[in-house]
């Protein structure tokens, strides 16, 4: 599945976005993240499959969640680990990102999870570094493992996305989420319905798989699951939309429209989620929701990850010894 | 001593002829003729002997920014493109909004391989609230104003700096010049690359081509209303485009440019992250690029310039909204132009020097015919000549070139200004 983007070949020592992957790299990845997700559940959940590497998050934005799910990844794969944070780092001091990418390598790590608040980052950090590079977030433009973990969860309750309709609700413009969800849905087969208020749709989606609504009650119905995408408010410029309270009237989950939304259907969330604005907190504890299996399954699938993109490295080194 | 450009192929104006150019030690044209004779021969055979190269739009970084660009460096890079003027737009620190600072460029350009013609900032420190001390540098010779980098945002200031500029026309012998960069900082502000399925794609925050194009059209109407003359740089639209191909067609006195890149490139570049590509205005689109080429083949386009903007490669390799914009365009204007505008070569050296020497106010001494009695600021062009653009080979201080590996056509061979030989071979001599 690819929207015309021309990147460096993903999934073999970079991963950078869903751009690029083939499904059955995606498959792959689900279904080494089963693996892993085996190991979880064990009294010790811990191997020594990385044992001798070093991870690095080096994250130049605000991030717990993805932080802390990928060093937990990392920890139970054995794995050494180095935080860098914009905060604690020189970059405000003048020192060029290649530089800070430059240092950061130096100190042997093997993989570089890069979250960044501008778009293509992590691609030119990768340009930089003998490391791998995981793509954590970067700008309005792709969150792989995110997508990657929707996927795993709806395939652990469905069994498969083929055919599923899946509806993305919210501000599809600055969500690195949506983008490489829409990849990774249409990629596994799922029809995709993006639903927003115009001003926080992409200016120029003609070409997307995806269809576009801007009214939630036309089509929630039809779904097989919701998506709700977190509203950002610190990224969009004012004078978006009138308010949250009519925003959270017209496209949040709300008891009304759950009862409109098909019994078997699923409510996703990236979370941390704004209760009251993109679902009630009665929606949050609605059966069909999903979104701690999330959480849980982020785990996994970023030990998947990390997994696959170092495997090689440690075949090589089995080798030697 | 004298210079004899021999064996070369003059084209300029008037048209072209096989003639031989001798230069006297004054800087000026001897004559022209067949096998002339002078005490330095050089050889322009195969070659196309024309008037230097004008560049209307060029930061040269000094005072301010020399790790990027001194005028020295600029100049150089200048003349080793064939210009032998170039307009050292007013983006400097502190900015160039008053005769100090004009002064220190004047004198620093004298030293240097082109002439430098100073522009000024319309508004004090190019904030956008108080006029310069206008008829100060008029009087001082300055003939074009602009805010380059950023417009003048307020309409009721631009009314007044564009009524004030008209009573200054006697004072400067011809009408004082406004250039707009067309941007309307609301619309535009957040904006990295040109808002479109690019940038929806990857997910680089945009800004809309009606960013530029309400300020051409505002700068339209006010023309019409006070008779200013107004000079459009960098066009990039094709709204833009047609909104001054209808301006001329009421016979407004406007006048615009084009930058080599807005013909070259689009915003399909900016795939691989690299702010080598982030310029402002931005790359547009392909429908955007043809309609630039249509400009410039049917006049509504006046001139190609480049924009030069050099950038230290430290300050490049940042986040794409973090790296500052602009791109080199001085070495590689003229091949480009010969291959990619749709241009004849006549009408290529039109916009790049006679028609940029007119809106410039130089074509007393630039631009103009290869004849006995001009001054001998000439480039020698061989057209045959293929090469690898490579930015670290430039005479530019800086190496931020999108055009990193192209091989293009068309070479400088000599560049003469004022008479000297400030290319010669293809090497800069100073």
């Amino acid at each position: 599945m690819s929207l015309g983007v021309a990147t460096t070949p993903n999934l073999t020592k970079h991963l950078l976005g869903i751009e690029g992957t083939t499904r059955e790299q995606l498959e792959t990845i689900l279904e080494l993240t089963d693996r892993f997700a085996e190991i979880g559940k064990r009294p010790i959940p811990k191997v020594p499959a990385l044992r001798g590497r070093t991870v690095a998050s080096v994250f130049f934005e605000d991030s717990t969640r993805t932080r802390l799910s990928f060093e937990s990844a990392a920890r139970r794969l054995s794995a050494d680990t180095l935080t860098f944070s914009a905060g604690s780092s020189s970059l405000s001091k003048g020192e060029s990102l290649r530089d800070t990418v430059e240092v950061i390598s130096s100190y042997g790590a093997d993989v570089l999870i890069v979250r960044h608040g501008m778009a293509g980052t992590p691609q030119r950090v990768s340009e930089w570094t003998d490391a791998s590079v995981v793509n954590a977030g970067d700008g309005c433009h792709e969150h792989p493992t995110q997508a990657l973990l929707d996927c795993y969860t709806l395939k652990q309750q469905r069994g498969a996305l083929d055919g599923m309709s899946i509806g993305i609700v919210g501000d599809i413009r600055h969500s690195r989420v949506a983008r490489s969800n829409v990849l990774a849905f249409s990629s596994l087969g799922a029809k995709v319905t993006l639903i927003a208020p115009q001003t926080l749709m992409p200016s120029s989606i003609e070409n997307w798989p995806v269809e576009v609504s801007n009214v939630l009650d036309d089509v929630i119905s039809d779904l097989d699951a919701c998506y709700l995408l977190r509203m950002q408010s610190e990224r969009h410029s004012k004078g978006l939309i009138p308010s949250l309270r009519e925003y959270a009237k017209d496209f949040g989950l709300n008891e009304r429209r759950c009862e409109m939304l098909a019994k078997d259907a699923l409510i996703l969330h990236p979370g941390p989620t704004n209760q009251g604005v993109e679902l009630t907190a009665e929606v949050s504890m609605d059966a069909r929701s999903i979104i701690l299996d999330q959480v849980t399954n982020g785990v996994s699938l970023r030990m998947a990850v990390l997994f696959m993109l170092l495997g090689q490295h440690e075949t090589i080194q089995q080798d030697e010894v | 001593m004298n210079i004899v450009l021999k064996g070369g192929k003059i084209l300029d104006r008037k048209g072209e002829r096989s003639l031989d150019v001798s230069i006297g030690p004054d800087g000026k044209i001897i004559d022209t003729g067949k096998k002339l004779e002078g005490d330095r021969e050089v050889d322009c055979s195969g070659c196309v002997i024309t008037s230097g190269l004008v560049d209307l739009h060029v930061h040269l970084r000094e005072p301010g920014n020399e790790e990027a660009e001194t005028i020295e460096t600029g100049a150089r890079s200048g003349a080793m493109g064939g210009f032998t003027a170039l307009v050292a737009m007013p983006n400097t620190e502190p900015a160039t909004d008053c005769l100090a600072v004009v002064e220190q460029i004047r004198t620093l350009g004298r030293k240097s391989s082109c002439e430098i013609i100073p522009s000024a900032a319309m508004t004090v420190g190019r904030e956008g609230k108080e006029m310069v001390q206008m008829g100060e540098l008029v009087d001082s010779g300055i003939g074009i104003f602009t805010d380059d980098g950023t417009g003048v945002q307020d309409p009721q200031l631009m009314r007044h700096l564009m009524e004030y500029s008209t009573g200054l026309e006697s004072r400067l012998g011809r009408p004082v010049v406004l250039a707009q960069h067309c941007e309307v900082h609301e619309l535009a502000e957040g904006g990295y690359m040109h808002e479109g399925e690019w940038s929806s794609l990857l997910g680089i925050p945009g800004q809309p081509a009606e960013a530029e194009e309400l300020m051409v059209m505002r700068d339209i109407a006010l023309s019409k209303m006070t008779g200013a003359r107004i000079h459009f740089q960098h066009l990039s639209t094709s709204g833009s485009v047609q909104m001054v191909r209808e301006a001329k067609a009421l016979g407004l006195p406007v006048t615009a440019e084009a930058t080599t890149h807005h013909f070259t490139l689009t915003d399909s570049a900016c795939s691989c992250y690299d702010p080598v590509f982030k310029v402002h205005p931005p790359l547009r689109t392909e429908s955007d690029l043809k309609a630039i080429k249509e400009g410039l083949a049917d006049g509504t386009i006046d001139a190609i310039a480049t924009d030069h903007a050099p950038h230290s490669q430290h300050s490049k390799e940042m986040p794409f909204d973090q790296a500052p914009p602009g791109m080199l365009g001085l070495e590689t204007a003229l091949s480009l132009s010969l291959e990619y505008s749709g241009l004849d070569l006549p009408a290529v050296l039109g916009m790049l020097s006679w028609q940029p020497a007119k809106i410039a106010g130089v074509d007393d001494r630039h631009g103009m015919t290869v004849e006995k009695g001009n001054p001998a600021n000439l480039c020698v062009i061989d057209l045959d000549e293929t090469w690898t653009v490579s930015g670290k080979q430039m005479s530019s201080r800086s190496s931020n070139t999108p055009y990193e590996g192209w091989n293009l056509r068309g070479r400088v061979r000599h560049t003469l200004n004022n008479g000297l030989l400030v290319v010669f071979d293809g090497e800069s001599t100073k």
